[in-house]
């Protein structure tokens, strides 16, 4: 019978909550890594026993674990996460050059096809790749190489790479985000990068329309619609049917088009959810109701999910990294909260249960789907 | 030997109870000290000093003897006591919110 694990990272170390199909009677185990931020864990689409899982805190600094037993045991791997040549400067919050320096790992994405291989998108930001499972990590330079990065700023969280996809239609075709410089494609397994901001519009840079400078907050896509992207962007759903080389806006009815985690059915491609918080200074749900947003139609036409999640007083956030999608046949949608509840959907969406109430505030959350 | 006290999240993660001794080839400075103890732990390397430019990280502070040894340069040669045997070279969290 197939089953489910659940990674989730918190402020606080890690937890694995496990289920069987019928995803109704959860285990869980943690705190892994206890007192450490856990930025991601991530399970290899070749080897699920293999994860993967970003461990940092300011005091000692950023370890790579690996599991290669499903999340029993783990080893620390490599750790230097160095630029590659003169790192150079981007834009500091006041506009002065400020060096690229490395902060922390947000994002751990395993191949598609090698469970020795992951990127790692890192603040400030750039993306490395190791190649023997994690012992050495060398930086994709293409990236900060495109010509802006002196310009990039850092969002309120930093200058962060924090999302990655792979292409499961082309492996050399790799869409990465950062806040706040934009989203980027590489069509060459991550050597050469442009923009793919045409199309966004964002009040608080200087020029609305420009190609970079948007905080783009996360990106979505489904497998067998391989060019069709979403965003959470900072304000605004959008939508992109040409792998990004350009965009429209999609929020449509949604009660506030701010947010951050956004992600798609594993089975209907034309399903979304997004979780609209109030405002970029309000980071929490309008009304004091908790309530993710689907669209059955590729956006523009939303519906609230409400079942199930809390209707009053409820003031948490959903961070970007935080939403997940399992594969099972009827499509089991997870998030989780600031506030340390993990809350689970078996049936698309339509009620919520929370696994967990009180971790500590949830950065992120992967679901493996189990045979 | 040379005694090393490290915190609680440096010991789990070098998989060590109690205090660390070390051999630490002469002359025994922060630098020599930190060196074998991350070549005895290389799981420790870069949490208490920065890899490349070999700083002691921001939040980490190194006592000895009653002293605050964190602002001596690396190279400094450290407290007899401590060369001895008789007081521990003491890594420290530092005190700090969260």
């Amino acid at each position: 019978m197939s089953s489910v694990r659940v990674l989730v990272g918190t402020r606080k170390g890690a937890f694995i909550l496990s289920a069987d199909g019928a995803r109704r009677s959860w285990r869980v185990d943690g705190p892994l890594f206890g007192g450490w931020e856990v930025y991601h864990l991530k399970g290899s689409p070749v080897d699920p026993n293999r994860i993967f899982a970003s461990q940092s805190t300011s005091w000692f600094g950023q370890l790579i674990q690996r599991s290669d037993d499903g999340g029993v045991t783990w080893e620390p791997v490599g750790n230097q996460f160095l630029y590659d040549g003169v790192p150079g400067t981007h834009q500091w919050y006041d506009g002065t050059p400020h060096p690229w320096e490395f902060a922390r790992v947000w994002h751990l994405e395993p191949s598609l096809e090698d469970p020795d291989t992951v990127l790692a998108g890192v603040e400030d930001a750039a993306l490395f790749r190791t190649t023997d499972a994690g012992q050495s990590w060398h930086e994709l330079a293409g990236l900060r190489a495109t010509g802006t990065g002196p310009t990039w700023q850092p969002g309120a969280g930093g200058l962060c790479l924090h999302t990655i996809i792979v292409s499961p239609a082309d492996h050399r075709r790799i869409f990465i985000a950062i806040s706040a410089a934009g989203a980027f494609r590489s069509d060459d397994a991550g050597v050469s990068w442009r923009q793919i901001n045409r199309g966004l519009l964002s009040e608080g840079i200087p020029v609305e329309d420009a190609e970079e400078g948007h905080c783009v907050h996360h990106l979505a896509l489904h497998p067998s619609r391989p060019d069709v992207l979403y965003m959470q962007k900072h304000w605004d759903v959008m939508r992109s049917d040409n792998a990004g080389d350009s965009w429209y806006e999609v929020s449509g009815n949604l009660p506030t088009d701010f947010g951050f985690a956004i992600d798609v059915h594993a089975h209907e491609p034309e399903t979304v959810y997004v979780v609209p918080i109030t405002s970029d200074s309000l980071h929490y749900p309008p009304d004091g109701q908790l309530r993710v947003y689907r669209s059955r139609t590729g956006g523009h036409e939303w519906e609230p999910l409400a079942k199930g999640l809390p209707q009053r007083d409820c003031y948490v956030n959903v961070l970007r990294d935080a939403m997940a999608v399992d594969t099972l046949d009827e499509c089991g949608v997870y998030f989780g909260t600031t506030g340390g509840q993990v809350y689970a959907s078996p049936d698309g969406g339509d009620s919520w249960d929370a696994i967990v109430h009180d971790l500590p505030a949830v950065l992120s959350v992967e679901v493996q789907t189990l045979a | 030997m040379i005694r090393v006290v490290l915190p609680a999240h440096l010991k789990k993660l070098a998989n060590v109870s109690g205090e660390v001794s070390l051999e630490v080839p002469s002359p025994l400075t922060q630098a020599s000290l930190l060196d074998a103890l991350e070549a005895r732990y290389p799981m420790l390397l870069g949490t208490i000093r920065d890899p490349t430019t070999r700083r002691r990280r921001a939040y980490v502070r190194f006592f000895a003897c009653e002293s605050d040894l964190s602002h001596d340069p690396p190279d400094t040669a450290l407290p007899r006591p401590v060369e001895l045997g008789l007081e521990p070279f003491v890594v420290v969290g530092a005190m700090a919110g969260g």
